[in-house]
């Protein structure tokens, strides 16, 4: 049974809101043929709308304070469902097999621009777990990650115009470069609070693109730069057709080379010191660990990763502009890993199909599109910070 | 007689606030050295002084470990001091609370170990080595320290008791030559205390580590420390053996007071 | 010299609209101690919700005067709610979660803002009204200052005096005070510790309704982006001036208006953002206390 407190809570929460929209939501006005449209629709809707989430909501915190309190007396050691599958080896290898068909398969079953969309899915998977090296891992928020991005697009982009340089040569420079930026702007941002961290990242992401932007002379300014070759093999130049196959075969290797690089980082030693310095910064300090240099390395890490993308983004459209690379395509990559759980792997590459498919394939939801990558973050971080999948941590266990 | 650390007249300032006045104080290779001082005398912002949190004023701070040559080690950040030896506890108990016990411990063995990003993407034989000598290591000191049945547990989970252990379990996983203890028995009970007092005791005749420890329990003082220093209003009003603190005028007026008048 | 004279003024008209928005920033951080990434996006809000009742009052008869203040006033509200209601969603519930979660938060929320401008009004550039009359006495001096800059300088300053005097004398100002010394001694002493969060963040959101008007009539359009760039330049300025200080957030936000009106009239105005991110990196990295701001030593 639902209470008459309750109704009267969500009923004030309803009216609230419809007071709040209705200047934004009902009245629209064109000020130049002095028009005034009235939208009283919409007014409805965000009334019954507010009054029936406003429930939810609720009902959301006390879960979540129960889940609290839950977490306080009873102690971890419950595994969950995902470790579970990753762990026990009869559903492991499965999983896996099944995964492995279908990726090799998808090609030769679907057509060329399903492909060419599930190539773009690969990408972001790349771009979210190479950020969530910084944010997931190490903890430190960087809103500027699309600047990587956009270095590594223009390095090949401009050696291919003016040098002809191919792509295969052009990865590893823009893996480079993104690194040297990477450690550029982090070496005198990673000593300051997190918070400043994150709009410093982001300052520079809009520099960067406000250079591309106005420095004709070096980017070619807004029009951006055409024709830049596709991948080929040994010299070889591929038809359209199998060029966008090859692609999707590169990234599917690039995405395993990620996860392997990911995990054992996660297991390694330096995976260790960012845990740490996640939890206390200055007891990490007293145990002989250098908070700029690790930071450093896990910020730089990301931003190779930004860089080699960057370079297959460039290969695979043949035109980028400074368009492409605004503070937009940041907040996409940074919902993804928020909704898929900051630090898993297997979170994140779910997390970057679901934001990258779904909008192609739900006209509907592609409308939206940004208004609920805005909307994931703060029900996330509300709700289940821990992300669709919770990282549950591989501890070191020892056995005698 | 070797001296491992000496400090020369520091001096400390916040803002108005002097916490440290021209601070003198010693400690000899293979004693257990106590400062003692009511609270706020500035004991804790003398630690800050030597691992590098804060940078003090006016003042040196030379450390000499066995065998190597004199450093001035003031204004070096708390990473490098550790590097060098010097290894501390904290009064409020600050354990990386998701990790584990043994991660823990294996957090203080970070500076004393060396494979990179590289090495951690490569995983070749030496990186495998690396990280299975740093559990064994580990895992030794933690049953040095008396809580190896609570490796795989996590340090948000612990005793009070066994926290404070770890504490220090984790800061001589970084093989210093001098430990600092900031209130090791502060919050245990007798048993725990007493038993903290045989591993103190342990740590430098087995391993050989100087300890310079902040404490509030005079009975531990007492029992443990070969020289006392008395420190209040960031000034040292003395020093000495156990036996004579406890007949000093001075101190007794300053700091023991009521407790010690009957 | 007449040029240097109206660069000068311009500088510290915009400037003194930076302030507007940078006390926002400061107030909420001395308070809660987080950058509230949303603020730019209620800035936004309150010009859009200007322009939307200028409109309809004018529409409806109103005469220019009452559209004036009416849709100020209204803009004020506006803005104060919508400020009030992203600190109960975004921050209330996080407040004691760590650092990352209120902030990833509420960058979502300034990002879910922007767009559900975009969807319920629109992408344009929409013109926005110059609701400042000409003044006759100011017609000799045109070339040097106008009247809008006239009415911002006389606005600015006067509401900056008003919530000096808030924060000094009043009984709310002083359990600002003390909730931005030390939250959990004021929740103990019996200040109401919520509450005091929710009216800073009115105020802040009512100043930089105020500001989006003033600049939205200034400028001449406005569209969903202006928050974006306008919270970054507020923040630079709240920064610049020691983030935290009320005066600091001022002078700051003055000196960043002079700074990029002398870097548009001089150098190139290609670069206009460009200037302020420049600044805010550079203040960041060498010396993150700001101007006014204290160096803190951390207490371990």
């Amino acid at each position: 049974m639902i209470k008459f407190q309750e109704i009267k809570k969500s009923f004030l929460v309803s009216l609230w809101f419809m007071f709040l929209t209705f200047p934004i939501m009902v009245i629209r006005v064109n000020p130049i043929e002095k028009i005034v449209e009235w939208r009283w629709k919409n007014m409805i809707i965000v009334g019954i709308g507010s009054f029936l989430l406003s429930f939810v909501w609720r009902y959301m915190l006390k879960k979540r304070e129960a889940g609290e309190k839950r977490a306080e007396t009873w102690e971890s050691g419950k595994t969950s469902f995902m470790q579970r599958i990753l762990e026990e080896r009869r559903f492991y290898i499965p999983l896996v097999t099944g995964l492995t068909i279908i990726a090799v398969a998808f090609p030769f079953i679907f057509s060329m621009y399903q492909t060419s969309i599930m190539t773009t899915a690969l990408m972001y998977i790349v771009l979210g777990l190479g950020l969530n090296i910084v944010v997931g891992l190490a903890g430190l928020l960087d809103l500027g990650y699309v600047a990587f991005y956009a270095v590594g697009a223009y390095s090949y982009a401009l050696l291919n115009h003016h040098f002809g340089l191919g792509f295969w040569s052009a990865l590893p420079i823009g893996a480079v470069l993104g690194f040297i930026f990477g450690i550029l702007l982090g070496f005198p941002v990673l000593r300051l609070r997190g918070d400043y961290l994150a709009i410093v990242t982001l300052g520079f992401g809009e520099i960067i693109r406000l250079v591309l932007k106005n420095w004709n002379e070096f980017s070619f300014g807004p029009s951006g730069i055409a024709n830049i070759d596709r991948p080929g093999f040994f010299g070889i130049q591929f038809s359209l057709q199998a060029a966008t196959i090859y692609l999707y075969f590169l990234m599917i290797g690039l995405v395993i080379f990620t996860i392997i690089v990911v995990n054992r980082l996660q297991n390694s030693r330096i995976g260790r010191a960012w845990i740490a310095l996640r939890e206390d910064e200055t007891a990490c300090q007293a145990m002989g660990i250098d908070k700029t240099r690790t930071k450093l390395r896990a910020f730089a890490l990301g931003a190779t990763w930004a860089g080699m993308v960057g370079v297959i983004f460039a290969a695979k459209t043949t035109f980028i502009n400074p368009a492409s690379f605004t503070f937009l395509e940041s907040a996409m990559i940074l919902s993804i890993v928020v909704l898929g759980g900051m630090g898993s792997i297997s979170g994140v590459i779910i997390g970057a199909l679901i934001l990258i498919l779904l909008p192609e394939y739900l006209r509907a939801f592609s409308d939206y599109r940004v208004l609920i990558f805005g909307a994931i973050m703060v029900i996330m971080m509300v709700f289940r910070p821990q992300g669709i999948i919770s990282n549950i941590r591989r501890t070191y266990k020892f056995n005698e | 007689m070797n001296t491992i650390l000496e400090v020369k007249n520091l001096t400390m300032d916040f803002g108005g606030l002097r916490a440290l006045d021209h601070l003198d104080l010693n400690v000899v290779e293979g004693e257990i050295t106590a400062i003692i001082g009511p609270n706020g005398a500035g004991k804790t912002t003398f630690f800050n002084c030597i691992t590098g949190i804060y940078n003090p004023n006016e003042g040196e701070i030379l450390s000499s470990p066995p065998g190597k040559k004199r450093k001035k080690i003031n204004g070096l950040k708390p990473n490098h001091v550790t590097k060098k030896g010097i290894a501390r506890t904290f009064q409020n108990i600050r354990l990386f609370s998701n990790m584990t016990v043994l991660e823990n411990v294996m957090i203080g063995r970070h500076c004393r170990t060396s494979s990179g990003i590289i090495g951690a993407i490569l995983r070749g034989r030496s990186t495998i080595k690396e990280e299975k000598d740093v559990v064994d290591f580990s895992y030794n000191i933690l049953k040095k320290t008396g809580i190896s049945h609570l490796v795989n547990e996590f340090a948000k989970n612990l005793p009070y008791g066994a926290q404070r252990r770890l504490e220090i379990a984790r800061a001589i996983a970084t093989e210093p030559f001098l430990l600092l203890l900031d209130e090791p028995a502060a919050g245990m009970n007798p048993r725990e205390t007493r038993e903290l007092d045989e591993l103190i005791t342990r740590l430098r005749d087995e391993d050989n580590i100087s300890i310079l420890m902040i404490e509030h329990d005079m009975k531990l003082v007492m029992s443990l420390s070969d020289r006392i220093f008395v420190v209040d209003y960031g000034r040292k009003i003395a020093q000495g053996t156990p036996c004579d603190i406890i007949n000093n005028p001075i101190v007794i007026k300053a700091y023991l007071g009521e407790d010690f008048d009957a | 010299m007449e040029y240097f004279l109206e660069l000068v003024l311009g500088g510290l008209t915009r400037g003194s609209i930076y302030a507007l928005i940078a006390l926002g920033y400061t107030m909420v951080y001395g308070i809660i101690e987080l950058i509230n990434f949303a603020h730019g996006e209620i800035y936004m809000i309150g010009a859009f919700t200007a322009l939307i009742f200028t409109s309809v009052l004018t529409l409806l008869g109103f005469n220019e005067i009452a559209v004036i203040v009416l849709a100020s006033l209204l803009a004020v509200i506006y803005s104060s709610a919508y400020g009030y209601t992203v600190e109960k969603i975004v921050y209330k519930p996080l407040r004691h979660a760590p650092r990352l979660s209120p902030l990833i938060s509420a960058i979502g929320m300034s990002i879910f803002l922007q767009n559900y401008v975009l969807l319920a009004q629109t992408s344009d550039f929409l013109p926005f009204p110059n609701l400042i009359p000409e003044f006759e006495f100011i017609k000799p001096y045109r070339y040097i200052i106008s009247s809008p800059e006239i009415v911002i300088l006389i606005t600015t300053s006067t509401v900056m005096i008003l919530l000096t005097f808030l924060i000094k004398f009043t009984r709310i100002g002083k359990a600002m005070r003390a909730t931005a010394q030390d939250m959990n001694m004021a929740m103990l002493v019996g200040v109401n510790v919520n509450r005091v969060i929710s009216i800073t963040f009115v105020i802040g959101s009512a100043l930089a309704a105020l500001g989006g008007v003033l600049i939205a009539s200034h400028v001449g359009q406005i569209n969903f982006y202006i928050g974006f760039i306008a919270g970054i330049k507020a923040f630079t300025a709240a920064v610049l001036g020691g983030i935290g200080s009320i005066p600091g957030a001022v002078l700051g936000a003055l000196i960043l208006g002079l700074t990029e009106s002398f870097a548009t009239g001089y150098v190139s105005s290609d670069y206009e953002d460009v200037f302020a991110f420049g600044l805010l990196v550079l203040i960041l990295i060498f010396r993150p206390a700001g101007i006014l701001g204290r160096v803190t030593t951390k207490k371990v």
